[in-house]
């Protein structure tokens, strides 16, 4: 096992190495980032400090440099201006249009964008999994319609209505706070009880509004997997054994048809983090989402290429840890790893 | 005095769906057993066997419901209790606990995500109310009993790890391990090679004399009842057609069915026909025929040990002729069949010759693509399962044209011509040929497959297991439709089997495989009569016979059925030092050493 993680950790960094430099090619593709515009304007001027300031600029971020030394330098293995001081050494670079440096722009709210994606992971399951076991076991009947009824609507209503809608109603009969993700007083301040306490009571709308439709659309493959297995002779077999009928669902088929359900983590993150870029707009929570959109209209591409490298790095943890998880679930990937 | 039967079904009818369209598939069923009696259901596929069986532990599909019938099971007090009319919570008691089942699969109804000992152990749990240590040492106990070599290793083993045969044994030790009263077992060893079937057999007779049990065998396979049953239920579509004691009903049946069953049993014949000596005009033949599958790659870099599918075989295939390639599986006799037609490339050093009837001799290892699509036209195949080998999209019509139009063979008109004729060829009506595969039975499914293989006109066939996948009565009808077919267009046949009473009746030459080589090749008679690798004396006695008289040769099996290590001399051997084949009489090769 220590050796099957060991391995996949190896070929994470690897994968992460190359999705750096595809990051690094994307964001610097289109011409005129906020960068090159700014010296652009400096060199047309024609005034003589200014193109000296032009020149320091581009000095100063390497731009003189060709592409790939860029990138070394921008991940922190070529020393640049300022020596070794990159990605690597935890310099994220600088943001052109705040003109303050990425990290103290995405600090917080990378913690917060972990928070909630997580939080909504575990929302997400937490719900799924006995909804979907629910809705198979009793197939085609009331409680089956229900459930798919409850689905569909979660599948098909847009979140950022439902943001308000909760908003709203959340507000008005539980006094739930509207927007954000931490009380005004809280933001900026160091880690206190009072401040998780807030920050959980602002996460149950947004984790909802998130998690619902990635909810919805997991109960029906847990509900279809379920089924598919429900079939299978070894539940004959715990039928005849004279297992009770809810524990040997539980023991048998549902385990099988959790893999699925595990694989899914790894794709969950990423869709969970663009596709909120709205709601967060909505909701005004301090996520990365916005700050990325933000970043990419402008081709504020410091800001751009670390968010973007963030999310792979995030995917790729989800991919990780279900990848753990699967192995730990079904012996056959066990041994397949093991490779008899 | 009078003994209480232990189960006494009444009556029983088991319908599938509700209302206008239920189908009755069992109609009003009785039987009887006595304790520490065993006794056969027998019936081809569709007759009712299996949901009787299931009705009894009322484990049945959702869709299908019992709708009429007693069953009454007499506990040890002689208190009798109708198990139709039990409580959900009671009859769960009862399963497993006083009634325990046996599935045919053994890999499909064991779940692999738990080990053998977690799920053994967790029928001891339920019903004897063990569990940790004392549990655990009970189910070791039961895994001894049945004969499994390592006990604490089958306790943590996961299904997938065992073979077919022990995975069967851990069934068995699950169904044993609460010591029940009575055992229904479905088709328990239909999925396994016939020397493993007889082994499995042999313990399942020993277990229910050694514990006084009852047993319901539910079967296809008169064989297996005339070793195991002391009497015998024959079923047709949902009805009981005839009961009796096993040598009754064996011997002087009174069913016109049950006769038919027992007429269409394979067996070897006692006194057989055929060929002598070598092949005077081959068609196919082939020298140093290997294949190597290199070993798989895992993890860092690493590669297992390359696998030997087939090893040095040669055979050749005459005229007119049928050679039978007889093993179990993973003996590499699909291989052959595979490198002959070329679909897969041997290692190289093959040789393997063709002579058609234009007589040019063609050499089919070093073939050209081009030449390689001429050669397929004239060696057709024939598959194993009918069901997945005929697309369900296409209709018989355009099954049968299809190869036709690939060779660019004829006009529309004349392919329809040529599939009618195909039709009735292999005892199809023409008119059918706008049907697809769904509409058609297993046999008439194969029998289309036939067909298919044909239209080509070829010279040769090979048959790669084609009847296994179907009821015995059909099987003997395929089987003489192949017989029909050889004389009638001077076919060839390559046929492919791991049972060797199928051959019998078929083959001219019998080619025993084993771990990739052939341990003995000889002219059908000679084989038959004549047996002497220890590996085909085994397959002979393993092949059970529906004659109470002529039981399983158990310890003929045991000399024959292990690795080639623990044969006698001069026939064992280690590792990849197989002795070479010996000719012993004309034309009858044998592995020894000399």
């Amino acid at each position: 096992m220590a050796r099957f993680i060991l391995r996949r950790c190896v070929t994470m960094i690897w994968t992460l190495a190359v999705v750096s430099v595809l990051v690094f090619i994307i964001v610097n593709l289109p011409p005129g980032d906020i960068l090159s515009n700014r010296i652009d304007e400096l060199m047309a001027s024609g005034e003589e400090a200014s193109v000296a300031q032009a020149r320091f600029i581009a000095a100063q971020y390497s731009l003189d440099q060709p592409l790939w030394k860029q990138y070394l330098i921008w991940m922190g293995v070529w020393p640049g201006p300022n020596g070794f001081s990159g990605i690597l050494q935890g310099d994220l670079g600088w943001s052109f249009e705040l003109d303050r440096p990425v990290a103290d722009i995405v600090g917080e709210a990378v913690w917060m964008t972990v928070v909630l994606n997580f939080t909504t992971i575990i929302f997400v399951y937490v719900f799924a999994l006995p909804l979907g076991a629910i809705a198979a076991v009793r197939a085609n009947t009331l409680v089956d319609y229900v459930a798919t009824f409850i689905g569909y609507i979660g599948l098909a209503t847009p979140n950022f209505l439902l943001a308000l809608v909760l908003y709203n109603y959340g507000a008005q009969w539980f006094g739930l706070p509207v927007g954000g993700m931490m009380g005004r007083e809280f933001s900026g301040q160091p880690l206190s009880w009072a401040k998780i306490l807030d920050v959980l009571e602002h996460l149950i709308v947004p984790v909802i509004v998130i998690g619902t439709s990635g909810m919805a659309a997991m109960v029906r493959r847990l509900r279809a997997n379920l089924l598919d297995e429900l079939g299978k002779p070894y539940v004959v077999t715990a039928a005849a054994k004279g297992l009770p009928p809810a524990r040997a669902v539980v023991k048998y088929p549902l385990r099988m048809a959790l893999n699925p359900f595990v694989a899914d983590i790894g794709n969950m993150l990423p869709q969970l983090v663009s596709g909120s870029v709205i709601v967060s707009v909505v909701m005004g929570l301090q996520t990365i989402g916005p700050i990325l959109l933000q970043s990419l209209r402008s081709q504020d591409y410091f800001l751009s290429g670390f968010i973007l490298l963030f999310v792979s790095v995030l995917t790729l943890v989800g991919m990780l840890v279900s990848d753990i998880l699967l192995a730990l679930l079904d012996p056959r990937i066990r041994f397949a790893g093991r490779g008899r | 005095m009078r003994v209480t039967p232990l189960l006494r079904v009444e009556g029983l009818s088991v319908c599938f769906g509700a209302g206008a369209g239920a189908m009755e598939v069992v109609k009003g069923v009785d039987l009887t057993l006595r304790r520490g009696e065993s006794l056969a259901i027998v019936g081809e596929s569709g007759s009712g066997k299996t949901v009787t069986g299931k009705a009894i532990l009322r484990i049945l599909p959702r869709a299908a419901r019992i709708t009429a019938g007693r069953a009454v099971l007499t506990g040890a007090g002689g208190k009798e209790v109708d198990l139709f009319g039990l409580s959900e919570p009671r009859m769960r008691a009862i399963r497993g606990g006083r009634i325990a089942m046996i599935f045919q699969e053994p890999m499909s109804s064991l779940s692999p995500l738990h080990t053998v000992g977690n799920q053994v152990a967790e029928a001891l749990r339920l019903h004897r109310k063990k569990s940790g240590a004392e549990g655990r040492r009970i189910c070791l106990e039961t895994f001894a009993e049945v004969g499994f070599p390592d006990p604490e290793r089958a306790w943590s083993a996961y299904p997938f790890e065992l073979s077919g045969g022990l995975r069967q044994r851990a069934m068995i030790a699950m169904a044993m391990v609460c010591r029940p009263d009575l055992v229904i077992a479905d088709e328990p060893t239909t999925a396994l090679d016939v020397t493993t079937q007889a082994q499995v057999l042999d313990l399942m007779r020993r277990l229910q004399t050694g514990t006084g049990m009852s047993m319901i065998m539910i079967t296809h396979d008169l064989g297996v009842v005339a070793n195991m049953a002391d009497s015998v239920l024959v079923m047709r579509r949902g009805e009981v057609v005839e009961s009796g004691p096993t040598r009754v009903i064996l011997t002087d049946p009174g069913h016109g069915y049950t006769r038919a069953l027992i007429a269409a049993a394979p067996k070897i014949p006692e006194c057989m026909s055929g060929g002598l000596g070598e092949v005077r005009d081959p068609i196919l033949w082939a020298r140093n025929l290997s294949k190597t599958y290199p070993g798989r790659i895992s993890g860092l870099g690493k590669q297992a040990a390359p696998v030997q599918a087939v090893q040095d075989v040669e055979i050749v295939i005459g005229r007119g002729e049928t050679l039978a390639v007889v093993g179990e599986s993973g003996s590499g006799k699909s291989t052959v069949a595979r490198l002959l037609l070329r679909a897969e490339d041997p290692d190289p050093g093959a040789e393997i010759g063709f002579r058609g009837r234009d007589g040019e001799t063609q050499d089919v290892a070093t073939m050209t693509r081009a030449r390689l699509k001429a050669f397929r036209r004239r060696v057709q195949i024939v598959f194993q399962d009918p069901y997945s080998s005929l697309s369900p999209r296409m209709s018989v019509l355009d099954i049968l044209t299809e190869p036709l139009e690939v060779h660019g063979l004829g006009t529309r008109a004349e392919r329809r011509q040529r599939a009618a004729e195909l039709m009735e060829k292999v005892g199809l009506s023409p008119a059918h040929l706008g049907r697809f595969p769904h509409a058609f039975s297993g046999g008439q499914r194969q029998r289309i497959c036939i067909a298919r293989a044909l239209a080509l006109d070829p010279e040769m066939i090979v048959c790669d297991e084609p009847t296994s996948a179907l009821d015995v009565s059909v099987q003997a009808q395929v089987l003489d439709l192949l017989k029909g077919l050889r004389k009638e267009m001077g076919l060839s046949y390559l046929f492919i089997s791991h049972d060797l009473t199928v051959v019998a009746e078929l083959a001219d030459r019998v080619a025993v495989m084993r771990r990739g080589r052939i341990v003995e090749q000889a002219p059908a008679k000679l084989l038959f009569e004549n047996p002497r690798h220890p590996y085909t004396i085994a397959l002979i006695a393993a092949s059970p016979e529906p004659d109470v008289n002529r039981r399983l040769d158990l310890a003929a099996v045991a000399r024959g059925a292990g690795d080639p290590e623990c044969w006698p001399e001069p026939f064992g051997y280690r590792g990849h030092q197989a002795p070479p084949l010996h000719e012993i009489e004309p034309g009858h090769y044998v592995s020894c050493a000399a």
